[in-house]
């Protein structure tokens, strides 16, 4: 207290000097000329991409590729192609949701054991988990199509515990599907999960037990919360792309496990119905918008960060 | 074999020790010993201070009193139940944390009440309030940790941990984190709430002055082994080791050699000067011939113009040079140099009766022959010297 109000007279006498600072406005500049490149970028290939999107999703379905489209203003689309493709839709989001879950019990344990129990292992079981990018997905989920086949030793292995028919097969099933979805996304739900965890104080977890927790309770009332930002993250990472993946349900599927993302693809390259490929585009981003926001407020962790 | 001998002074129920009770501790790393064979008795109700500089075993004891750490061998009782093997969330013992470590996604109120849920408690709401007030933070409870200041912070600390009633309560350098000022008054802080709800604390501190303000027995713990135990004032007044000697305040140490026991005094040859030392302030064995330290603080040595009268009845010590003065504003600090080469710290009070001595004066040096103590001389003469982060 005495110490600012004798400073204060003496502050205005001696106006601090800074020769070599460029002058305030430059400096506000430089944050603009940072985002300039990628400001570009997007423009150029997601905001005219998009407005292209939108409008193709508008256009008359009598049109074709050849002669070209007239623009319509055809709302119709939506409802039309809804009406048509309702089942891979659902299917979609059935699948993707399922997958995220099985991601999110296998990667939670698996963050935890590599941020907590690894110890200098760490470093070398981080890169295993993200050394499957170094092949290509899709050669990856080709992989699994060996791994997966009839007379392939999973099969047999399954039939021969009776878990499977001897007659039952996994290719071209639900459970093939779900399987190369949660294979191929799992690094994306192990790596936010482990920022996460990683970042937990272990005096934390310690001060519970010394509060009366057991593990388990120690684990849902410090751990599970103070990871939730991982496990918004990793989840939104796992099933937004999950949704509109169409290799897994491709390669590993058959027409009974088709998933909205082949019928986009086909819509657009078989049959040549871009207004139709459009709104069913434009329709999965709107719904995958509008479950992620409601996802992020319910789990109310804006709190956290 | 001591056994018969204790047997009538306890009538009744034998062994069942009121308070903590640690016999032969040991706790061993991969590489090194953190604490060995330690034996404690911490009565129930009073406060407790383990003190000693970083590494030295202090906060791995305390880690296993409160289950965090698994000793390697040695008992834990408490209240003549033996908790050395049970889980921490099954003790009557509570933490305050090093850096507090506050649940950051619960509120100050679910902090403190973090406890009281877990073990079903009725009465939450209640417990909860009153132990806010107790630590004046009633105002603060819906905020989170990361919006309150380390002062704050730390109160919450106590409550979250106090609120259980813990047989025990522990405290890992609880004060650490918090600068010097505010330090001072969450001493006085912690130690009226112990007064007031009268559990048994120990503190675990490298801060010397903070373990004799606060606690009533303090152990000075060195590599694992307790050196020695006591009231703050007889640790400070008769230190029985050379660390003890420097890590609690400063002690000149003056090489001797022992003429032998004189009545209830040692007599020892000071470096030309026979000097005495009251027996119970002897720890070595009084052998003729061998040298021994002799302990002296700083504020004991009296001071004085060569020739003048010291008002002190023992023998005064000649030939001293003034080579460096510090004036401090309460005290004067002095080092003398002696002939013999060694400088002696001397601090004296500015009463204002005397002038000071400048560099190069010419001085005699004395004390009262029953403030000095005499220190086994295998010991490590600048031993604790050292200290980690001392207060100045």
């Amino acid at each position: 207290m005495t110490a600012s109000t004798a400073a204060a007279p003496i502050a205005p006498a001696t106006p601090p000097e800074q020769p070599d600072r460029p002058p305030a406005r430059k400096r506000k500049l430089t944050g603009y000329w940072l985002l300039l490149p990628g400001m570009l970028w997007l423009a150029v290939f997601f905001v005219i991409p998009f407005y292209s999107l939108v409008a193709t999703s508008l256009y008359d379905r009598t049109g074709s590729v050849l002669q070209g489209y007239d623009m319509a203003w055809q709302f119709s689309n939506y409802w039309h192609t809804l009406d048509d493709y309702w089942r891979p839709l659902v299917r979609s989001l059935w699948y993707g949701g399922l997958a995220t879950l099985i991601c999110l019990a296998l990667g939670y344990v698996l963050a935890y054991a590599i941020a907590f129990k690894s110890g200098r292992w760490k470093n070398l079981m981080l890169v295993l988990v993200i050394a499957p990018f170094f092949t290509s997905f899709l050669v990856r989920t080709l992989s699994w199509k060996l791994l997966l086949r009839d007379d392939g030793f999973i099969v047999n292995a399954l039939q021969f515990v009776h878990l499977l028919g001897s007659d039952g097969r996994l290719l071209a099933t639900p459970v093939a599907v779900i399987a190369g979805l949660v294979y191929n996304f799992l690094p994306f739900m192990v790596l936010p999960l482990f920022a996460s965890i990683d970042k937990i104080d272990h005096r934390l977890i310690e001060a519970a037990s010394d509060l009366y927790s057991r593990p388990i309770v120690g684990f849902f009332k410090v751990t599970w919360p103070l990871s939730l930002p991982g496990v918004v993250s990793g989840t939104l990472l796992t099933f937004i792309p999950a949704v509109g993946d169409y290799i897994n349900a491709e390669l590993l599927g058959s027409p009974k496990q088709r998933m909205i993302g082949n019928v986009i693809q086909s819509l657009f390259t078989d049959a040549n119905d871009y207004p139709a490929a459009g709104a069913l585009s434009m329709m999965l981003m709107l719904l995958i918008l509008a479950m992620v926001l409601f996802y992020v407020r319910r789990a109310g962790t804006e709190e956290l960060l | 074999m001591s056994q018969v001998a204790e047997a009538p002074e306890k009538s009744g129920d034998v062994g069942a020790y009121e308070g903590l009770r640690i016999r032969s501790l040991t706790k061993e790393f991969a590489s090194f010993t953190a604490v060995k064979s330690l034996d404690l008795d911490v009565p129930s109700g009073s406060f407790f201070a383990l003190l000693g500089p970083s590494g030295c075993g202090k906060t791995t004891t305390l880690r296993m009193v409160a289950g965090l750490e698994t000793p390697t061998s040695g008992s834990i009782e408490l209240s003549g139940k033996d908790i050395t093997w049970d889980k921490p969330y099954r003790r009557p013992v509570n933490t305050v944390f090093q850096n507090y470590a506050l649940f950051p996604h619960l509120d100050i109120y679910e902090n403190v009440a973090f406890g009281l849920r877990r073990r079903k408690s009725k009465e939450v709401d209640r417990s909860v309030r009153e132990m806010l007030q107790l630590v004046e933070l009633e105002s603060q409870t819906r905020k989170r940790p990361p919006q309150l200041s380390g002062g704050q912070q730390q109160r919450v600390a106590l409550a979250r941990a106090l609120i259980n009633s813990p047989e025990v309560l522990l405290l890992d350098e609880p004060l650490g984190a918090l600068d010097l000022k505010l330090r001072r008054s969450m001493q006085i802080e912690i130690k009226r709430i112990q007064t007031e709800v009268g559990l048994t604390f120990v503190h675990v501190t490298h801060d010397q002055e903070e373990a004799m303000t606060m606690a009533d027995t303090i152990a000075v713990m060195n590599q694992g082994v307790i050196e020695q135990m006591g009231a703050p004032a007889e640790l400070y007044d008769n230190p029985e080791t050379t660390f003890v000697a420097n890590f609690l305040g400063q002690s000149n140490l003056i090489e001797v050699e022992i003429r032998g026991p004189e009545g209830d005094f040692v007599v020892v040859d000071m470096q030309g000067t026979l000097a005495s030392i009251p027996t119970q302030r002897t720890h070595v064995q009084p052998t003729v011939g061998e040298k021994a330290w002799v302990g002296i603080r700083p504020e004991k040595v009296l001071i004085a113009e060569v020739g003048a009268s010291i008002d002190a009845p023992g023998n005064s010590i000649p030939g001293g040079v003034v080579s460096d003065v510090s004036f401090i504003g309460v005290s004067t600090q002095y080092l003398v140099r002696m002939p013999w080469g060694q400088e002696i710290q001397v601090f004296e009070q500015n009463t204002g009766r005397r002038r000071l001595f400048r560099q190069g004066e010419q001085v005699d040096i004395s004390w009262h022959p029953e403030y000095a103590f005499l220190l086994d001389h295998h010991q490590d003469a600048s031993a604790g010297v050292d200290k980690v982060d001392a207060p100045s």
